[in-house]
């Protein structure tokens, strides 16, 4: 038997004490790079953006009385929230039905329906809302095919409304609502539908009392990403939207791009982060509440 | 290969204050076939994974053979195992997975050949060598592992409830198989199961485990005639406990009341007595269902426990009679079936001799 | 599913939202192949003028080549960083794990426009923005997430005692990992890869505001053009574009339905 290295506990502090896991200084070593990543392209940076909203150079918080004072900067955040809930509601109400058919449905349909919700997953948002621009425009798609069609007699302005906004982001969340309602129906166990009909309950009941209320936390995880991400997306309201669908994004941008007010950028920043943050922060423990339907 | 002796002294793990294993001190002799028995919780998948290294004790020592292990780490130890669901690797052929010990031991390769070929043929699947593991069934799977773990000729062998994932007819099969294997190669083997009916037909001795602790270690015949504990008589096969109040005793004999059912008399106390109890004392009584004598009212030429047959239970070859006593006790009793013979029915009053020698008695312990 | 009209009528509706959902990818399909310079639908005549336009643009190419050299790089940095942390965080000993976790996904929550703006401001004076290294860095932060959720899967459903196994078996911690646990999370790592790239390529907000002159991304110089030279260039690159993620979001798709043992028959 050959000679062998016998390791000695006292010398290797914070060494495992099982074999499941890696110890402190090897697991350490694995996420450093990370670490030094998100400190140096995200937590420095987002930091430094903060800091310079307050102390510019002295500390002041009139970047931040400033958004409260002019009702222009409260109109705006009162909008962006008023938006992203109009998206999240349209969302919840088409994409629910699809999530419901997905799950349902098999064979060739399932990859037919599955298609359809990732296919645009999968397209990069630039492009969809650039072919909202498409669609949408004086001479687009729609205004053409309503003209042709004779239900009105001169193109109506589409493009630039509060409208497209939201037709647009809709379109672009609609499979991050789908995706989490389908995750959590599809694991929904079938005999519990058929042990309710068996039981007496109709078709309807069943869905009322079953499905619907086992489908709750994922409709709580889709609400809750489309909701936070309708509140800081840019690209699509930056594109299809006009100077009266100002958003916080939008805002932030038009400060950072064109006025170069960094501070003030700053400061809006500030509170759209600490607005999704709270969200997040409270409907996670929401979800977590969920947790006890937690299904095999 | 030859088996090599393990032994533990004190050993013991926590989880914070959560004891896993209490420490505990025993002796596995070369070439004898171990079983670790207990509930799921009581620490013996524990105590194996701190032999084979995984997990690391909070105090004692481990040695096998004459070297201490007890801070070798799990690659260095040299001893083989199969794990609960095999844990055979899926991308890896069967025979890929048999050489792997030989790979990373740097074993030539027409010897790691030869060898692995020599070790299908010990687990009877010459020509699966090209297989994936996931072709097998699950009886084939769990001779791979049991081929992998003996490939590189360990002395001992750690076995964490390998039979668990089979069916009962394959797993009886495997268990005589496992058994003769280990005969044959004179290996150690430490065996871990939950199934007391598996410990008992493989073992050379069985330690039973509970909540940490070593309850009794012994051969198969010393747990199941002399358990030390309720737990162990309860644990190891099948048993009748009654709670008692002992009358009198004067040296040479004991009667023992069993609430308004009637009373037992022990004339030869000594063997079967745990604890020396006075007149007065409340005992629990622990009998072999197949040591009671089912009988007719009046019938017993000594003291019986009068009763009436609730449940009368076929299982082959006996019959399992579940008797009422007065005071409400529910007795198994198993009498071995004889087709001639006529047997009382459900209803029927019946009286039970109950043999002194085939009793234990326990004093207020736990169970 | 024989309930008559109800059924049919809401199938009709699932079919129209799904409609919805794919207009906008497959409206951009015809207008890339029109003859007309001016966007319309349906398409008069058929041409491949605008891919001409696209592939002997030498703005276009700069920017194309700019984004596949990113997005390549960020691949590469995002996989790696990303997996050997999924392995710490999935089984290693970590103090303060959770929130080490939460600081991983933070940037999929944290509104991109704000992380736009706080690279451009710490880039600029750098002299960073529209440079290669900047950008890898910006998108290989924003796509590490990716990896870590899907390789962190990947080792959840990865047995652990296959690794004791490998270590009983005489293997050291390196050894194990590199023969038994690396093959069987490979689908995972794959998948994180493929995503990590689609994350940079596809990226248009950040890129946007650290995009400079000279270097700018496919997405940035998209992104100009919609909004002062609206031709069906556009149209093109959008098609490209899509076709790129579609080919490999597919792939990844099939190999994963290919490997799930429950899809199995």
């Amino acid at each position: 038997m050959p000679a062998t290295p016998v390791m000695r506990r006292p010398f290797l502090r914070g060494s495992p004490t099982s074999s499941r896991e890696y110890g402190r200084t090897p697991s350490l070593l694995l996420v450093t790079p990370l670490l030094l990543l998100l400190s140096g392209g995200f937590l420095y940076p987002v930091g430094k953006l903060f800091w310079g909203s307050i102390f510019a150079p002295q500390a002041t918080l009139k970047h931040y009385l400033r958004i409260v004072e002019e009702p222009l900067y409260l109109l705006v955040l009162w909008r962006t929230f008023e938006i992203a809930f109009i998206v999240t509601v349209l969302a919840l109400l088409l994409g629910y039905p699809v999530a419901l058919a997905m799950a349902r449905v098999s064979g060739r349909a399932a990859t037919l329906v599955g298609a359809c919700v990732l296919i645009p997953l999968w397209t990069s948002v630039l492009v969809r809302s650039y072919a909202w621009i498409v669609l949408l425009q004086r001479n687009g798609v729609v205004n053409s095919s309503l003209l042709e069609a004779g239900l009105i007699e001169a193109p109506l302005q589409l493009l630039y409304t509060r409208g497209a906004v939201v037709v647009a982001m809709t379109q672009v969340l609609l499979p991050f609502m789908v995706l989490p309602i389908y995750s959590v129906v599809s694991s929904i166990p079938d005999d519990l539908t058929r042990a309710a009909r068996n039981l007496g309950a109709g078709g309807l009941q069943a869905f009322l009392r079953i499905t619907l209320p086992l489908s709750l936390p994922g409709v709580a995880a889709g609400v809750l990403i489309t909701f936070v991400l309708s509140l800081g997306f840019y690209i699509t309201p930056a594109l299809v939207g006009g100077p009266s669908t100002l958003m916080m994004s939008t805002l932030i941008g038009q400060q950072t791009t064109e006025l170069l007010n960094w501070p003030f950028a700053g400061a809006l920043s500030v509170v759209l982060l600490l607005a999704t943050l709270l969200l997040v922060v409270v409907f996670r423990r929401a979800l977590a509440l969920n947790k006890g339907f937690k299904l095999g | 290969m030859d088996g090599m002796n393990v032994s533990v002294w004190g050993l013991g793990k926590r989880y914070g204050s959560v004891r896993a294993v209490e420490e505990i001190s025993m002796d596995v002799r070369a070439g004898e076939f171990l079983s670790l028995l207990g509930p799921s919780g009581s620490g013996k998948t524990t105590l194996l994974m701190m032999i084979a290294g995984f997990e690391m004790p909070s105090m004692g020592k481990i040695s096998i053979g004459d070297r201490d292990v007890t801070y070798v780490v799990p690659n260095r130890r040299n001893v083989g195992m199969v794990f609960q669901r095999y844990a055979l690797f899926p991308h890896m052929t069967v025979a890929d997975n048999i050489a792997f010990p030989l790979r990373m031991r740097k074993v030539p390769r027409q010897d790691a050949t030869r060898r692995v070929c020599d070790a299908l043929a010990l687990v009877q699947l010459e020509g699966y060598g090209k297989r994936l593991p996931s072709e097998l069934s699950g009886g084939q799977q769990q001779r791979v592992a049991v081929a992998r773990a003996l490939v590189f000729e360990p002395p001992v062998l750690l076995m964490d409830e390998p039979l668990g994932a089979l069916d009962k007819k394959l797993r009886e099969q495997m268990q005589i198989e496992i058994k003769r294997l280990q005969q044959r190669l004179g290996v150690t083997v430490i065996y871990v199961t939950h199934d007391q009916e598996e410990a008992l037909t493989m073992s050379d001795r069985i330690a039973v485990m509970r909540d940490g602790s070593l309850e009794q270690i012994g051969s198969p015949a010393e747990l199941y005639d002399g358990p030390a504990t309720p737990f162990v008589a309860d644990f190891v096969g099948k048993t009748n406990f009654l709670e008692g109040e002992c009358r009198s005793y004067n040296g040479t004999g004991l009667e023992i009341g069993i609430g308004q059912s009637g009373f037992i008399r022990l004339v030869q106390c000594p063997p079967a007595l745990t604890v020396l109890p006075k007149p007065g004392d409340r005992v629990r009584l622990a009998v072999r269902p197949e040591q009671i004598r089912l009988l007719r009212p009046g019938e017993a030429d000594g003291p019986a426990l009068e009763g009436v047959v609730e449940t009368v239970i076929f299982v082959g070859s006996f019959r399992t009679f579940l008797v009422r006593l007065p005071g409400g006790e529910l007795v198994h009793v198993q009498v071995h079936a004889d087709h001639n013979a006529s047997h009382p029915g459900e209803g029927d009053r019946v009286s039970l001799a109950i043999p002194g020698h085939a009793v234990r008695v326990f004093g207020q312990a736990r169970c | 599913m024989r309930n008559g009209p109800a059924v049919v009528v809401a199938a009709l509706a699932i079919g129209l939202i799904l409609f919805f959902l794919l207009l906008p990818t497959l409206i951009v399909v015809p207008m890339s192949i029109g003859t007309s310079p001016y966007i319309e639908f349906p398409p008069h005549g058929l041409t491949y003028k605008w891919y001409e336009a696209y592939f002997s643009d030498p703005d276009w190419m700069a920017a194309t080549w700019f984004s596949v050299r990113i997005a390549v790089a960020t691949t590469i940095s995002a996989t790696v960083i990303g997996t050997l942390a999924a392995v710490a965080l999935v089984r290693g000993r970590l103090p303060g794990k959770e929130f080490l976790q939460a600081l991983t996904l933070a940037p999929l929550i944290v509104p991109h426009i704000v992380i736009a703006v706080a690279l451009y401001l710490f880039f600029a004076p750098l002299g960073l923005v529209g440079n290669f290294y900047g950008f890898v860095i910006a998108h290989s932060m924003l796509a590490v997430p990716y990896v870590v959720i899907t390789v962190s899967a990947a080792l959840q459903r990865f047995d652990a005692n296959l690794e004791l196994a490998a270590l009983n078996c005489g293997a050291t911690r390196i050894q194990a990992f590199f023969h038994i646990v690396l093959p069987n999370i490979v689908p995972g790592v794959a998948a994180g890869a493929v995503f990590a790239f689609l994350a940079s390529f596809d990226e248009a907000t950040v890129a946007f505001f650290i995009s400079g002159v000279e270097g700018k991304t496919i997405t940035r110089k998209m992104f100009e053009d919609i909004d002062f030279n609206l031709t069906p260039v556009i149209a093109a690159v959008s098609t490209v574009l899509t076709l790129v993620s579609l080919v490999l979001m597919s792939t990844i798709e099939i190999a994963r339905r290919r490997s799930d043992p429950d899809r199995r028959g």
